[in-house]
């Protein structure tokens, strides 16, 4: 899902081959699962067919002579993208590593992606905190399993945000 | 919930020499809601907590309590107001270390004038209530760092302040001793009515909160939720 | 093993520089420990310079001893010799009448010339005093010419007021004969002068040794934290021991440097303004050279001891000053001991004597007073513990003494002790005083002199010769001639001693009013009250630096307890208490043992019983104002204490 998101904020640095595309994905997220081509240009095709890119041929054969451009439409999406806030969960981080990434990567401001999520993170904590402390024990034990881990995702979101010069450093061109 | 706010900053500006600690910051704090101020280390949050409690002055901007300026009144009528309507929780080392723990209770209490038997038997309540009635007699270094923080939160709530101001209440505590201090402050406060200004970096501990506030370089980063 | 001197001496640098590494706070403990070990060694060495310099002196005074026996018959080398004291203006002046019977007598030591009739001899002093432009009346009394200075040799000291004043009137039996100055016997000692002076000196002593013991443990708070620190860190028991000796050693060394210091400016001090008997030559202060050593050797090992000692608890126990644990009890019984065993020595006193025991009077005084510094910390502690209720201020205070009272009363033991040794003085004195100005009581008319001739001369010629001289009022003639002066006439008393010099140099001329005594003794007071002064001064100053470390060390507390709305008076005033409870049972217990032994001392002059209540009311006030002072220096800090800064936990 989140892919198709940073594929399109890949784009907004300017107009790319889709071999390019693979690469910069690798780079910044593809950590353990690199991405195949095939999956790229699917995921390009779909984002073809809905307006968010438009390709600009050169000239000559084959798929490499494709460059793909993100239109306005395009651009809104990852916005909305990166201001909503995933549904707190947890083995969220892959997700939410994409969005800091590509909100750095794309100038905006990663800060905020921090708080957005931190509130909706919060607001599912109260709700839980509530449940616990009004509950019997086994709903503390349950609740608080659940808090832990709803802790541990927003600690790490925490830390990203403290090393946000750091990660600005390496993964601006 | 009352539309006017029971504490409000407004704009506040404070600056330690070069260092800048608050920029602009702006709060609303109602009757009897608790409000968790996170942000990193360094943000400004234990400032913005000490000008809302009036502690410190702020350079620039007003705080307001009801419809008095804090800025507006006497040194001895701001202590005052701390003594009677404020109570607070700070991370450690807040207890008088000569006095007993009964003693500390009672302390606010009388300085504000009340006898001695009468604050004693109030500190007493306030102990049993939070579970630490059996080190009343003891000195804070003799009780363990949980005790120490709920004999606080007892000292805190004595007076049955309107506001209450907790920086960092569990910073020194492990989980399950922090989680029983939250615990007890908070149902404590839900039944005497008091607002709750509660400095943390722990989301645990701001989820226990009904909302939190964010500040970041001296400013607030507000996202209010309908409740 | 050459590793392990090499190693000592590291640690001992390195406590040494520990010991001024807290930068300003530092070199303020270090200045205050070497200037209480200072004080203590600078009124040590006067102690062992004192029994020197009288020693000298007493040995020229023994060379010019006149031994008269009546066995010996007129020859060419004898000398007949009449003693002579009169007073001029408060001041005693003594000499000798000198009357060759042959042509080679003997010459007094000092003197190379015997005086003719008419002729004197003076000390340099008193030749000085003699050619003043003001001192007629002096130069009257005897009308001789001075026609030489008596050498060094045949005084007691530079500022003696001494004659030898050549005569033809002398003649037996009123004078003695001699054939030699000078004396083989032993010197008789004047038994209340002797009392005195050792009174005076376990009067000074005693509270400088406690204050000192006080002196090299300023800052200990944080010195135990810094080695208690240093014990985490790995440092074993004998390591930290030898880094905290390295510590109080640089106090102790520099203690020993101004103690040095201030003692030659004693000396200088002595040289030149001593008077009277305590006036001495520079080569005669030079110190017991024994005593001197022990000094210099027992000073710092007694301050590293007393350190040593104080910080047991810490070395044992790395976490120690970390954690207030409750401190044991102090015990009653062995702190009873020294004053038990003070007041058994000074059991001769109830007896009604103390001619030949006056060593263990001043030891059973010494015992007395350091009992007074070992009971203090337990009554505090009895009387705190007892304390219970009141304002909070009141409360914050006694809970405060109850958890450490040990540095408080320490700084207070100083002003205990010196208060209660200055009030035992004090009576002293005044009991003596009271019984030499006592009045004569059994005349109608008060007369002002009574005379006292030595000679034959008729009392009708004296009666006519005094009653010719102006300023006299009224003369009655008796077994001795009394004489009332005319109140108006200020120099009437000394035209009165001048006629009666005339007459009879050796006539003695008793006043009611005993200047020469009462001058000595009021002398006496001062110079006790200006040393007790000075102490409570120094004393003064260590409580602040005691009280400021207490502040430091509760700033978090004392600024949680501003930020909750504790009115500043309530912090101030319990400070206030901090301080008062401690001086007050400290003065309480020092008037009470100050008191007795001011009148176990009064029996033993078998002066009537009183009460010194000047003395109880300036030394009282004393330690109000030094209450009253170390609190308002402490202000200024727990002001900057209760700022909000302190509240953060960084
Ligand atoms: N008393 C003080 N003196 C100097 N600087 C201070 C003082 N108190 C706070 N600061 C500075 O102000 C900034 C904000 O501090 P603070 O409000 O304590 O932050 P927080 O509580 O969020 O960690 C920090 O940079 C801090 O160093
Ligand atoms: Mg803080």
């Amino acid at each position: 899902m989140s892919v198709g998101f940073a594929l399109l904020g890949l784009l907004e640095n300017g107009p790319r081959h889709g071999y390019d595309l693979k690469r910069s994905y690798d780079k910044a997220f593809g950590r353990d699962r690199a991405l195949h081509y095939g999956q790229v240009y699917t995921t390009m095709a779909r984002l073809l067919k809905n307006g968010f890119v438009e390709v600009e041929s050169e000239p000559g054969e084959g798929p490499e002579r494709k460059r793909y451009a993100i239109t306005d439409a395009g651009v809104t999406d990852v916005r909305e993208w990166l201001a909503r806030p995933e549904k707190p969960e947890p083995y969220l981080q892959s997700t939410l590593y994409t969005k800091v990434v590509l909100a750095l990567m794309t100038g905006r401001d990663a800060a905020e992606v921090l708080d957005t999520q931190r509130a909706e993170h919060l607001r599912l904590m109260r709700v839980l905190t509530k449940r616990k402390t009004e509950g019997d024990f086994a709903d503390e034990l349950i609740c608080d399993h659940a808090l832990f881990h709803l802790e541990a995702d927003l600690r790490w979101l925490e830390l990203a945000a403290a090393r946000l010069d750091r990660l600005a450093t390496t993964l601006r061109p | 919930m009352a539309d006017q706010p029971l504490l409000a900053a407004d704009d506040v500006h404070l600056s330690f020499g070069e260092t800048r600690a608050l920029q602009g910051a702006s709060l609303q704090v109602y009757a009897g809601e608790i409000v968790a101020l996170m942000g990193p280390s360094g943000s400004g949050k234990s400032s913005l907590l000490h000008c809302l409690a009036g502690i410190l002055a702020p350079d620039a901007g007003s705080v307001r309590y009801g419809d008095r300026d804090l800025a507006q009144m006497t040194d001895s009528c701001r202590s005052a107001l701390r003594r009677g309507e404020f109570g607070f929780v700070f991370q450690f080392g807040q207890l008088v270390p000569e006095l007993t723990c009964a003693e500390n209770v009672a302390l606010p209490l009388r300085l504000a004038g009340t006898r001695r038997r009468e604050a004693h038997r109030k500190a007493a309540v306030w102990l049993e209530r939070l579970e630490v009635a059996d080190v009343a007699g003891k000195r804070p270094g003799q009780v363990s760092g949980g005790q120490g923080q709920r004999v606080a939160v007892a000292r805190a709530l004595v007076t049955r302040p309107k506001v209450i101001f907790a920086d960092e209440p569990t910073g020194a505590l492990d989980s399950l001793n922090g989680e029983l201090v939250l615990k007890l402050l908070v149902s404590a406060v839900r039944e005497t009515g008091a607002a709750v200004v509660l400095v943390t970096h722990e989301v645990r501990v701001a989820a226990y909160g009904d909302r939190e506030v964010v500040v970041r370089d001296g400013r607030i980063r507000e996202r209010e939720l309908a409740r | 093993m050459s590793v392990t001197p090499r190693r000592w001496l590291f640690e001992l640098a390195l406590g040494a520089r520990m010991s001024v590494a807290g930068g300003g706070a530092g070199w303020v403990r270090l200045s205050l420990i070497a200037a209480g070990v200072g004080l203590g060694v600078a009124v040590l060495l006067g102690a062992a310079t004192v029994p020197a310099a009288l020693g000298a002196s007493n040995a020229r005074i023994d060379t010019r001893v006149i031994e008269t026996s009546h066995d010996l018959p007129a020859a060419d080398d004898t000398l007949l010799t009449g003693h002579v004291t009169t007073t001029y203006e408060g001041t005693s002046i003594s000499g000798e009448l000198l009357r060759p019977e042959g042509s080679h007598p003997p010459l007094p030591p000092g003197v190379s010339r015997l005086p003719g009739p008419g002729q004197m001899v003076a000390s340099p002093a008193l030749a000085r005093m003699l050619a003043e432009p003001g001192s007629g009346l002096l130069r009257e009394r005897w009308d001789a010419e001075v026609v030489g200075v008596i050498g060094a040799e045949g005084l007691s000291g530079p500022a003696e007021l001494f004659f030898y004043l050549g005569t033809d009137k002398l003649s037996p039996p009123g004078a003695g004969r001699i054939d030699e100055f000078g004396t083989s016997g032993a010197h008789e000692a004047v038994p209340m002068a002797v009392l005195l002076i050792l009174a005076g000196m376990v009067v000074l002593l005693i509270p400088v040794l406690v204050f000192m013991a006080g002196a090299v443990r300023f800052g200990d708070r944080t010195r135990n934290r810094r080695l208690a620190a240093l014990r985490l860190a790995g440092s074993d028991i004998a390591m930290t021991r030898r880094i905290a000796a390295g510590e109080t050693l640089i106090g102790a060394l520099l203690g020993l440097l101004v103690g040095g210091l201030l003692w030659a400016g004693g000396i200088l001090l002595a040289h030149r303004y001593g008077t009277g008997p305590l006036s001495f030559y520079p080569a005669d202060l030079r110190p017991v050279p024994l005593l001197a050593a022990a000094i210099v050797v027992a000073v710092p090992v007694a301050a590293v001891l007393v350190t040593l000692t104080a910080m047991r608890r810490v070395v044992a126990e790395p976490l120690g000053v970390t954690r207030m644990s409750t401190p044991t009890r102090r015990r009653f019984w062995w702190r009873l001991l020294p004053s038990a065993l003070g007041i058994v020595l000074l059991w001769p006193l109830f007896e009604g004597g103390s001619s030949g025991v006056e060593f263990q009077i001043a030891g059973g005084m010494a015992l007395l007073l350091i009992g007074v510094a070992l009971l203090l910390p337990w009554l505090v502690e009895a009387v705190v513990d007892r304390l219970r209720g009141g304002s909070p201020a009141w409360e914050l205070a006694v809970r405060r003494l109850q958890l450490d009272s040990g540095t408080a009363v320490r700084a207070v033991s100083g002003i205990a002790v010196s208060v209660a040794g200055v009030l035992a003085m004090q009576g002293l004195v005044t009991g003596i005083e009271s019984q030499v100005t006592e009045p004569s009581t059994t005349a109608a008319v008060r007369y002002d002199a009574e005379i006292f001739p030595e000679t034959t001369l008729p009392t009708g010629v004296w009666a006519r010769a005094l009653a010719a001289t102006p300023g006299v009022r009224e003369v009655t003639e008796g077994r001795h001639l009394s004489v009332a002066l005319d109140p108006g006439d200020p120099v009437a008393m000394e035209q009165l001693r001048n006629t009666a010099a005339g007459l009879d140099p050796q006539a003695y001329v008793w006043t009611t009013n005993n200047d020469a005594a009462r001058n000595a003794l009021a002398g006496l007071r001062d110079t006790l009250l200006a040393g007790t002064t000075a102490l409570l001064l120094l004393i003064g100053a260590s409580m602040i630096i005691n009280i400021a470390e207490q502040l430091r060390e509760r700033r978090r507390a004392l600024a949680v307890l501003a930020a909750f709305g504790t009115p500043h008076r309530t912090l101030r005033a319990s400070i206030l208490y901090q301080v008062t409870v401690p001086v007050a049972l400290g003065m309480l217990l020092a008037i009470t043992v100050g008191t007795g032994l001011a009148a176990m001392l009064q029996l033993a002059v078998s002066a009537p019983l009183r009460v010194d209540w000047l003395g109880i009311g300036t030394t009282s006030g004393i330690g109000v104002l030094v209450v009253l002072g170390t609190t308002a220096a402490g202000l200024p800090l727990l002001r900057s204490l209760t700022s909000p800064g302190n509240l953060r936990t960084e």
